[in-house]
């Protein structure tokens, strides 16, 4: 692997992992689309930034970008509040029509600035090394030292403010109860969406900043209880399908952030169908057995209340089953088989009898 | 900018009125169907649908070689549709909820349509794929071809939900009663759905697809403070969607630099907030006008009093007493003045001489009145 | 045999993760019954009646409504959902809502006309709305939305109602006028069937009752099934009840609960 491929998938890595950790917190409070939003406003911010300021290199960019990031969750707020419009209508108004003002001031009065609309929105990865830093000493591609600061942000807030940030998301009014200030933690994790949105989409625009904010954590929470573990689990999926998506790009000579958004979402199903316990196959199995199992219940106690009396004998026949317990004959017989499988029944001269193990189930299930 | 000039270029430019006759359409459809899906608190599902398109369009154009509009609406509208499909699976079958499932939807289907954009045009950089017009749309090179297109599936598109009009309000009031009923919801939602797709789709060649999410919930949430009947609703949104679109056609057709797609939606956020802060009964600007109103009578209603309170010790209710002695009672000093002149205007005091205010009989009879209010009527 | 029964309900088992939310309920209500269903918070009370409306799949068990399975008798069949389940910021009218109640008979396509305003109206006059027709749903009470609601079910005209706790949240007044139209609905042949948080007002509002947690506790009239011993096995020993005839408590029965009963008796608690 030549040292550029290394940088790229580098740079990939940290991206995927800065993205995943607020990430878990949008997906747990219900609020994935703010990363779709804030990804789009923080044009705004550096289009404001930029006729402040007058270049684009300096860092004060990003500060108005976070800051433009805070402002539009603060609109949302607002609109929220005058009870006039539901949340999910007011972030589909407020993005939209902040974009549009950084794209008209854009083109009427930017033209000629290498400030390409186009760029937010998609990014490059591909050309992320050659526009490089000198950081400490050290010659490395700009994209993967701003972002390795922001990723140091993030963790940073996520280890000072753990426990404020699993209540506040859990149980706000809790938090508020206690002290916290869930509006406090609430503008602090937009504003740190804001910062990875920023330092992210210059090297793979925001539409992945989407896919690697979002489509990990959801895949870690059909996976975990723990939101310790939500959070390693999501950054390592990210990885994954980060560098899976470049190479995937290489083989196909396609664009590397399609190609890593494509992969978060390959990796996502596989996690939707195989996940155990959550997962479509985990849930229909189980939903399966738990079919039979009542069945094979119903059956064991039919034969226990009937066991050791008179009419047993009668009563224990396979024939009779169909009309005590309304089943159908083939449906009846499977019910047997599956209980004989396990080891509840035994058939003895066209009677079904009990085992212990299926006297014992009988009782259990009677008084659960 | 000549009013006049741009209202006789509005009819008499062909491409004027082409272009704005398409975002009209638009404008039309997506503010009705969005109705819809803003009640259903799906307001998003715009946005989500509109990146989701892009697959479609690539598909469609990869397995057809065309690049005819109808053939790239019905790809755009089958990824659509899908998405839809996959978001209610999600939804539905696991703990994941809605509005990750739209951001899930959203990034991966745009991505994976980038994904094949540039392996078809063995380009891997994307900004030179000709996306610009995807995302932004490019309502003022609409030809009319297009807009017979859009106005067919729009129409299209309205005449079902108009035939499907109490299955859909079922759907976005009360879900379980209708399946109660017998109704099949899972496929009525289906179809509102296939619906909003087709409203989403025909709007993406002229606003694009950052801006189109904007397009299915302002015209919506803007009527939806106009009026509390459904039908009325729809039809204003429609109306304002149509208002946003033309404005917005025309303001851009006036400068450079100022694309169509970022004025429509500005159009329309205006409409959003003008009715926000107008609309009789839930505009904001009424709301505050009222509690004013509320608070100046209250204060007038104490001033009052006061000035019985303290002609009580008196023989005579009329006695003037100073505006300085009401004001250190109560609560306003500030105000005191205001609702003597108030309370001068209705005639229930006058002024003596030099700032001294007395009841009269009037004002007397209605300050006994507001005491016996007070004291427990 | 099966004729005397307005809803037979038998085997109805419903499970979403591992365990079980309703096991092997057996539930038969006679015609013409007023029936509570009680029982503590996940109890699967709501769960019962979206099961047997079909709103929740179940892992087993069989609906019969007048003998015929429950898919082919939905017309019998009037459901009053909780009032929270609704968003009632939605823009329409009192008037508007009750004709949907119809909108079962309508079918496809058609539209209320001036038979279903007319009916819708006579309903909204049986709950006491009738001034209300034209309001916004949201400038409404709880009492009133209540109201609306059983207008709702009233219009439906069936023959039998299901109803998730509609007496929560409203106001004595409309707590009143609520229980005499269900015991009018109960006078004209239908049976009514409530899921209800209050157990202090059972005896007095209801014929039949249901005690559910999980399973069947016990199912029939109230004056052989209500007993401070079903009550035990239902709550688990956490309600201590108002003897109705002031007889003692009985011992402590062992439970697999484990909890006793307490020694002196005090109101009933209600379940919210």
């Amino acid at each position: 692997m030549t040292s550029l491929q290394i940088e790229i998938q580098l740079i990939a890595s940290v991206v995927a992992i800065a993205c995943a950790l607020p990430g878990v917190f949008l997906v747990l409070r219900q609020m994935a689309m703010m990363s779709d939003a804030i990804s789009h406003t923080v044009l705004l911010g550096i289009v404001i930034m930029f006729f402040l300021v007058g270049s684009l290199e300096s860092p004060l960019l990003i500060v108005g970008a976070t800051i433009m990031g805070v402002i539009t969750v603060s609109l949302v707020e607002v609109l929220n509040r005058t009870k006039l419009v539901k949340q999910d209508a007011a972030i589909a108004l407020v993005f939209p029509a902040l974009f549009s003002v950084a794209v008209i001031l854009i083109s009427r009065f930017a033209r000629g600035v290498h400030l390409d609309v186009d760029a937010v929105l998609l990014g490059e990865l591909a050309f992320a090394p050659f526009d490089r830093l000198a950081f400490f000493g050290l010659d490395l591609p700009r994209a993967l030292v701003v972002m390795g600061i922001v990723l140091a942000i993030n963790i940073t807030f996520i280890v000072l403010f753990f426990k404020e940030l699993k209540l506040a998301t859990f149980d706000s009014g809790l938090a508020a109860a206690l002290g916290f200030s869930p509006a406090l933690i609430h503008y602090g994790l937009m504003a740190s969406v804001s910062i990875t949105a920023v330092g992210a989409f210059d090297a793979v625009g925001s539409i992945l900043v989407v896919a690697l904010m979002v489509t990990p954590a959801a895949a870690a929470y059909l996976l975990t209880n723990d939101l310790k573990r939500m959070l390693w689990l999501s950054a390592v999926i990210g990885v994954i399908s980060a560098l899976g998506g470049y190479w995937m790009a290489r083989w196909l000579d396609a664009n590397i952030a399609g190609s890593m958004a494509s992969i978060t979402g390959l990796v996502f199903l596989i996690i939707f169908l195989g996940a155990p316990e959550r997962g479509i196959i985990a849930v229909a199995l189980r939903r399966s057995r738990q079919r039979w199992d009542f069945a094979q219940s119903m059956l064991t106690i039919h034969l226990l209340q009937h066991e050791g009396k008179p009419e047993a004998e009668r009563e224990s026949r396979s024939d009779h089953l169909v009309e005590h317990l309304r089943w159908l004959p083939d449906h009846a017989e499977k019910v047997i088989r599956y209980a004989e499988r396990k080891g509840m029944i035994r058939r003895q001269s066209g009677q079904l009898l009990l085992t212990d193990a299926g006297r014992t189930l009988a009782r259990q299930a009677m008084v659960h | 900018m000549d009013l006049l000039g741009l209202l006789h270029d509005l009819f008499f430019d062909y491409t004027l009125r082409t272009v704005a006759l398409g975002v009209g359409v638009l404008g039309i459809v997506s503010g009705a169907l969005g109705s819809f899906a803003m009640l259903r608190r799906q307001s998003l599902l715009g946005d989500a649908i509109s990146h989701a398109a892009l697959p479609g369009v690539v598909l469609a154009f990869m397995l057809t070689g065309s690049k005819s509009p109808i053939v790239l609406l019905l790809g755009a509208a089958v990824a659509g549709l899908v998405s839809t499909l996959i978001m209610i699976g999600i939804n539905r079958y696991t703990r994941i909820k809605e509005d990750s499932a739209l951001g899930i939807i959203l990034s991966v289907f745009f991505g994976f349509g980038l994904l094949l954009l540039t392996f078809l045009q063995r380009n891997p950089d994307a900004r030179q794929a000709g996306l610009n017009k995807f995302l932004f749309g490019q309502a003022a090179t609409l030809l009319v071809e297009d807009v017979l297109v859009m106005s067919a599936f729009g129409g299209l598109a309205l005449l079902l939900m108009l035939l499907f009009w109490k299955e859909f309000k079922l759907l976005t009031f009360d879900r379980d009663f209708g399946a109660s009923l017998g109704y099949p919801m899972t496929l009525i939602e289906i179809l509102v759905t296939i619906l909003l797709v087709i409203a989403i789709v025909i709007g993406l060649q002229a606003v694009g697809v950052v801006l189109m999410s904007a397009m299915v919930v302002a015209p919506a949430a803007a009527a939806r403070q106009w009026t509390n009947r459904l039908s009325l609703m729809v039809a204003l949104a429609s109306l304002f969607g149509a208002l946003a679109g033309v404005s917005g056609a025309l303001i851009s057709s006036t400068g450079a630099g100022l694309s169509t797609g970022p004025v429509i939606v500005l159009c329309a956020s205006a409409i959003v907030i003008i009715s926000l802060l107008l609309a009789p009964n839930r505009g904001l600007l009424w709301h505050w006008l009222a509690r004013l109103q509320n608070r100046r009578r209250l204060q007038t209603e104490q001033v009052l009093s006061n000035l019985y309170l303290l002609a009580s010790q008196h023989a005579e209710p009329t006695y003037p007493h100073a505006a300085a002695a009401l004001q250190v009672m109560g609560a306003k000093p500030e105000s005191v003045l205001q609702s003597l002149k108030a309370l001068a205007a209705e005639g229930f005091v006058q002024q003596a001489q030099n700032s001294h205010w007395a009841l009269t009989p009037t004002g007397t009879q209605r300050a006994e009145q507001l005491v016996r209010q007070r004291n427990g009527a | 045999m099966t004729e005397q029964f307005a809803v037979e309900v038998t085997d109805l088992t419903v499970a979403y993760g591992e365990k079980p939310v309703l096991w092997d309920v057996d539930v038969m209500v006679p015609k013409g019954t007023l029936m509570a269903i009680v029982g503590p918070n996940g109890a699967g009370k709501t769960t019962l009646i979206k099961a047997i409306l079909g709103l929740t799949s179940a892992a087993a068990g069989q609906v019969l409504i007048y003998g015929q399975p429950y898919r082919e008798q939905r017309r019998l069949v009037g459901y009053v959902p909780q009032r929270g389940s609704v968003d009632w910021d939605f823009p329409t009218s009192v008037l508007d809502v009750v004709m949907m109640g119809r909108y079962g008979e309508l079918g496809w396509f058609r539209r209320p006309g001036r038979k279903e305003r007319e009916q819708a109206l006579v309903a909204l006059e049986k709950v006491g709305m009738v001034d209300y027709a034209d309001r916004q749903i949201s400038q409404l009470s709880g009492g009133q939305q209540q109201r609306t609601f059983l207008a709702r079910a009233l219009v439906q005209d069936a023959q039998v109602y299901f109803m998730d706790e509609p007496f929560q949240g409203v106001d004595a007044t409309t707590e009143r006028a609520i229980v005499m139209l269900l015991k009018e609905l109960r006078e004209a042949g239908r049976t009514v069937i409530v899921v209800h948080h209050d157990l202090q007002t059972v005896p007095e509002y209801f014929d039949w009752v249901t005690l559910l947690n999980v399973r069947c506790i016990a199912c029939g009239p109230v004056a052989d099934v209500f007993t401070d011993e079903n009550l035990r096995l239902t709550y688990g020993g956490r309600v201590a009840f108002l003897s109705r005839n002031g007889a003692q408590p009985a011992t402590a029965a062992t439970l697999d609960a484990g909890a006793t009963a307490t020694g002196t008796p005090l109101t009933a608690l209600s379940q919210r």
